[in-house]
């Protein structure tokens, strides 16, 4: 029977692990001892037949079905890559939203009464006056209030946000804007469009 | 590869889950393959693979980056798998046939009307005999052998992932070597 020290020489061999003196040690023993080599072979007809066990391929959709597993992905990461993806949309639905910022800062600023001077002007609680028998001058601006028109305006009217009265008697020579009704409209269609803007971002995340 | 799974581990911590996915593909044959070799049955190898990956993910904070990503992801698949091999103990006897069964999967996978070439059905044969004494390996041979030679890890990394000593894992792979010997000597 062989020393156990040759087998572990054979081990530390097929581990890579043996110094070129030990080598030396087996191989001259291996040359002398036919138990040990065909031992030795034995060992290496394993390794090399474990190592033939052909590469395993995991199943189709190994990934999906990880993924489909975990748990739910946070909403910020979603964001991110969706702008990652859609670089054009978010910079249009920045754009968007910017510009929606700054028409309701300017809607939400000028709340104040304002009235354009003109001395024949009468101010009665935000309702400016243009009295009867009186001619103003100049164009009349009123913004946040309202215009009732007795008298005579040789000029152009304009009332932003309020309304205008123009009595029987009254006359304005220029033309009449009252702006709130268009600021409306506009606005109507603002909100609609950000409205449709927004469903298509809410349906988003279903689809994908 | 390293850096790129770096850069990815960085992306699922923050919570990204594609990044994940990148890096599910980057291991899933090895890390299925360890399964499979472990416990022998395809279903369940599958099974342990994707809860590996889903623990992996559910702990990524815990991961500590300066280390080897895919050492610190076989030890979460080998540890299951070893639980796996201890709760299934009790039938594992009565389970027998089961190295056998999968040899009809693996068959059932070529198409049924061209023949099997003598050369590649004995190869099969091979395999099957192979994948069988592996599973008769004690727990704790089997490990260190599958990591050894299906993984083609190094000692140093197989002890990292075991979390035991150099010299025992060495023991251990010389003791399944030993074992495989006994069992294949004739084959």
């Amino acid at each position: 029977m062989c020393p156990e020290q040759i087998i572990e020489l054979m081990h530390e061999y097929l581990d890579d692990e043996i110094t070129p003196e030990q080598e030396q040690v087996l191989r001259e023993h291996l040359l002398s001892c036919k138990e040990c080599e065909s031992l030795f072979n034995e060992l290496k007809k394993t390794v090399a037949f474990v190592k033939s066990i052909s590469t395993m391929q995991a199943p189709d959709n190994f990934t999906a079905n990880v993924l489909s597993r975990l748990p739910k992905e946070k909403r910020r990461i979603w964001m991110q890559r969706w702008m990652k993806n859609h670089p054009l949309l978010a910079a249009a639905s920045l754009f968007f939203i910017l510009m929606m910022g700054s028409l309701f800062s300017t809607w939400n600023q000028d709340k104040d009464f304002s009235v354009s001077k003109q001395k024949n002007l009468v101010v009665r609680n935000n309702t400016v006056i243009v009295p009867k028998g009186e001619t103003v001058k100049g164009d009349v601006i009123v913004r946040n209030g309202n215009l009732d028109i007795e008298g005579e305006v040789q000029g152009d009217v304009t009332v932003i946000n309020g309304e205008k009265y123009l009595a029987s008697a009254g006359h304005v020579t220029g033309q009449i804007d009252e702006v709130n009704e268009v600021f409306d409209w506009i606005w109507y269609h603002i909100k609609k469009t950000s409205q449709d803007v927004v469903q298509i971002f809410g349906d988003q995340p279903e689809t994908k | 590869m390293d850096a790129i799974v770096k850069k990815r581990i960085k992306q699922v911590i923050k919570g990204d889950q594609d990044a994940f996915g990148e890096i599910v593909e980057i291991y899933k044959n090895s890390i299925y393959q360890l399964c499979f070799r472990m416990l022998g049955n395809r279903h369940e190898a599958e099974d342990m693979a994707q809860e590996a990956f889903i623990r992996a993910y559910v702990n990524i904070k815990s991961f500590n980056q300066d280390l080897k990503f895919s050492t610190w992801l076989f030890r979460i698949a080998t540890n299951l798998c070893i639980d796996r091999m201890r709760k299934k103990k009790p039938d594992y006897y009565l389970d027998a046939e089961v190295a056998g069964a999968e040899g009809l999967t693996m068959y059932s996978q070529i198409p049924s009307n061209t023949p099997l070439p003598e050369s590649e059905l004995e190869s099969l044969q091979l395999q099957e005999a192979v994948q069988k004494e592996i599973l008769k390996l004690p727990d704790k041979y089997r490990t260190a052998i599958v990591l050894k030679y299906m993984e083609e890890l190094s000692l140093n990394e197989i002890s990292e992932i075991l979390d035991l000593p150099l010299g025992t894992v060495k023991t251990r792979i010389h003791r399944g070597r030993e074992a495989l010997r006994q069992q294949l000597r004739y084959v």
